[in-house]
């Protein structure tokens, strides 16, 4: 009984505050738009700061998330206007309880990566009732997009195109291709091992080897090895990402067999990682494709737009994203787009 | 008479094969030997070939056996004296295997993630590498001895927090290690045929060997593992004896990471040795040991480890769909536990004897 009061109580308050802080929010909104449009902007970068509650996956999952946390610990500090929280977890359920927390805390905008797609509803519902906006960067989510503002996402299926394109155009003799994916049904295996599986059968490339690496390099150097042991012939080496090149090009090392551009195999990767487009430079591998982790860029825009009061056009925004072939890579290249 | 007794003695020489516990990973092990051989014998074909650094070295999948399973194996050896003692299994052995890389890419590479030379020599790196280890697994022990936690509860502190650690370590960067002399621990040292990581594991099973031999930590871990009370009042301290399993399979982790990292160079805190923990209890259950402690028999874990890698590399061969991988190996699991429990093993022998005594009187009656 007397928690059911503790509860209600604490409830009640939240309820009260939050009813506040929207009030609040609201009359700053419209202050700044009664105000010339360089003042609004001043006051953000002077007065204020903007409240950001940042969720994201664990920074040590991979290159890819530590670049992108990274880049999101630099754009959003105080020095350019943000007071940003960030909350790490790889699990859906904990990220939810950080959302929430995120919410109670009034922040002005969630910044969302979801680890899973499913059972956001409820709580961006609640963010749209107090006024939080909300929006997603790199992983869509199952919700209705009225509940967010916008989402920032890469096309992976358009990674792997891009890929297959650049393999298409190299007019191989034959393709005899090892494919090494990552871990099964993730977003980035579907939409790379989607973009080679279709060429493959349209165009009759051979696949000598498809199996999951799970994004470590040292199965796919034993998928490879499996494969050389077998004598199975091949000369197009697809891995789902750097690091399992990385352990297919140790295999080949391992059988004297010769890698790169105009060499017998062909290695091909993504994500972009510093070292392997170093790999590109040096001509051990052909091609690497890009997975961008600089979404910041994107979403500061956004926030900005909003805060000028301006509407967002386009809800799903794709990033740019490139893919580097071995003989026309630059130095540049590599300090501008390696992670 | 000797046409009697003839049977007779086969007989106890197969039950007595039975019985030992090494026979039940030697079994699995001939099994996929036989059905490689059925299936494909070019699987056992050894080949002396040039690799791209210009030395000879041996390849074949029997090599890659023996390369790729011998950081379970030796990581075996440090499990199964920690389930004698403890009666349970660590299972941060993939994340603190993450730590012990991070420390020594740290040391070998220092602030640098790139270095031009490595900053330090590779022994100065092992060395601190096993004495976090050895600090990691001692705290896992301390846990496990003094405060009676539950070996699994225990662990999973550091299960969880370890890769972060590991990442922490390094400030969330990957360095490289540069020159060749770092590989070597990983592949293969020029002028040797053989994959240095068998080697080193040849030398982890001697050195066990000797200590199982010439000191009584076997003896103790498992009275500690079959009664800790009559342990004590014969003089033993069982806390310290938990403690020493677990700073030994931290060493055990030490030299694992030393291979792994050494492999590439490099490290990737996420999925390094991941789930390695899983295979290292599994490589223990296959040797025939009893999980809930007691008695063990430390070949038989190193088999088991041999015999998960021939799996996997059996798997790999044939190209079994991606998405059926762990399926083909659950059921291959499952059916070599079951062959392997205690009680299905009993049965077994009572059979055998009840079909030689079956036989002893068709003979006395002929």
């Amino acid at each position: 009984m007397k928690l059911k009061k503790m509860l209600s109580l604490i409830v009640t308050a939240a309820l009260c505050t939050s009813v506040f802080a929207g009030c609040g929010n609201n009359g700053g909104g419209t202050a700044s738009t009664t105000t010339a449009a360089p003042a609004g902007t001043q006051a953000a970068s002077s007065g204020k700061l903007i409240k950001v509650g940042i969720i994201n996956n664990d920074p040590n999952e991979s290159g890819y998330r530590t670049a992108n946390d990274k880049d999101l610990q630099a754009t959003f500090c105080e020095a350019n206007g943000f007071d940003a929280k960030f909350a790490y977890s790889l699990k859906n359920d904990e990220q939810i309880t950080a959302a929430q927390k995120f919410i109670q805390d009034e922040v002005d905008y969630l910044l969302l990566s979801a680890a899973d797609t499913a059972g956001w509803d409820s709580v961006l519902k609640d963010a749209q009732a107090q006024g939080v906006k909300v929006i997603l960067f790199d992983r869509t989510i199952d919700a209705d997009p009225s509940l967010y503002e916008a989402s920032i996402v890469s096309d992976m299926a358009k990674e792997g195109e891009t890929a297959v394109e650049w393999l298409k155009s190299q007019n191989l003799s034959k393709y005899e291709v090892i494919h090494l994916q990552g871990v099964m049904g993730s977003a980035a295996q579907k939409g790379r091992s989607g973009a080679l599986d279709a060429t493959a059968k349209e165009l009759g490339w051979t696949i000598v080897t498809q199996q999951t690496a799970e994004w470590n390099a040292e199965k796919a150097q034993q998928i490879v090895q499996a494969a050389i042991d077998s004598n199975k012939s091949f000369n197009v080496i697809y891995a789902e990402n750097d690091d399992m090149a990385k352990g297919a090009v140790a295999a080949l090392d391992k059988a004297n067999i010769s890698h790169g551009v105009g060499k017998d195999v062909i290695v091909m990767g993504f994500d972009c990682n510093k070292w392997a487009l170093e790999e590109l430079l040096k001509q051990n591998w052909n091609y690497d494709g890009q997975c961008n982790p600089f979404q910041s860029s994107y979403i500061k825009d956004i926030i900005d737009k909003l805060e000028a009061g301006e509407t967002i056009a386009q809800k799903t925004i794709i990033m740019n994203e490139k893919g580097f072939d071995a003989s026309t890579i630059t130095q540049e290249d590599v300090d501008n787009y390696g992670i | 008479m000797s046409e009697k007794l003839d049977p007779k003695g086969k007989g106890s020489v197969l039950s007595g094969l039975l019985r030992n516990q090494i026979f039940i990973p030697f079994a699995a092990l001939i099994l996929l030997a036989l059905f490689n051989l059925i299936a494909d014998p070019t699987f056992f074909a050894l080949a002396l070939k040039q690799n791209s650094a210009g030395s000879y070295i041996l390849s074949g999948n029997l090599i890659s056996i023996i390369d790729n399973g011998s950081e379970l194996a030796i990581l075996a050896i440090g499990m199964t004296l920690v389930t004698a003692s403890s009666k349970g299994q660590d299972i941060s052995v993939g994340a603190a295997i993450a730590i012990s890389g991070s420390v020594l890419l740290r040391v070998l590479c220092g602030d640098n993630t790139r270095p031009e030379t490595i900053q330090a020599p590779i022994f100065v790196g092992f060395l601190a590498a096993a004495v976090v280890s050895m600090l990691f697994g001692a705290f896992n022990g301390v846990l496990v001895a003094y405060f009676r936690i539950q070996p699994m509860v225990a662990t999973l502190i550091l299960f969880t927090a370890g890769r972060s650690i590991a990442a922490w370590i390094n400030n969330n960067e990957l360095p490289i290690v540069p020159g060749e002399e770092f590989t070597y621990f990983g592949g293969y040292i020029p002028g040797i045929p053989l994959p240095t990581p068998f080697l080193i594991a040849i030398l982890c099973f001697i050195l066990t060997w000797l200590m199982l031999k010439f000191t009584n930590i076997g003896l103790y871990s498992q009275s500690v593992g079959i009664n800790e009370k009559t342990s004590r009042l014969n003089g033993l301290n069982p806390e310290l004896i938990k403690l020493t399993t677990y700073i030994i399979l931290g060493l055990c982790i030490a030299v694992t990471g030393l291979i792994k990292v050494s492999r590439l160079s490099t490290i990737n805190y996420s999925v390094i040795a991941k789930d390695i923990e899983m295979d290292a209890i599994l490589a223990v259950a296959l040797g025939g040991n009893s999980l809930s402690g007691g008695k063990f028999n430390m070949a038989a874990s190193i088999v088991g480890a041999y015999v998960i890698q021939f799996l996997t590399t059996t798997l790999y061969k044939f190209d079994v769909q991606a998405t059926a991988l762990p399926a083909y190996k659950a059921v291959v699991v499952i059916a070599l536990v079951v062959l392997s429990a205690p009680v299905v093993r009993e049965k077994f022998s009572r059979l055998m004897k009840k079909l030689r005594s079956s036989n002893h009187a068709a003979a006395e009656s002929a």
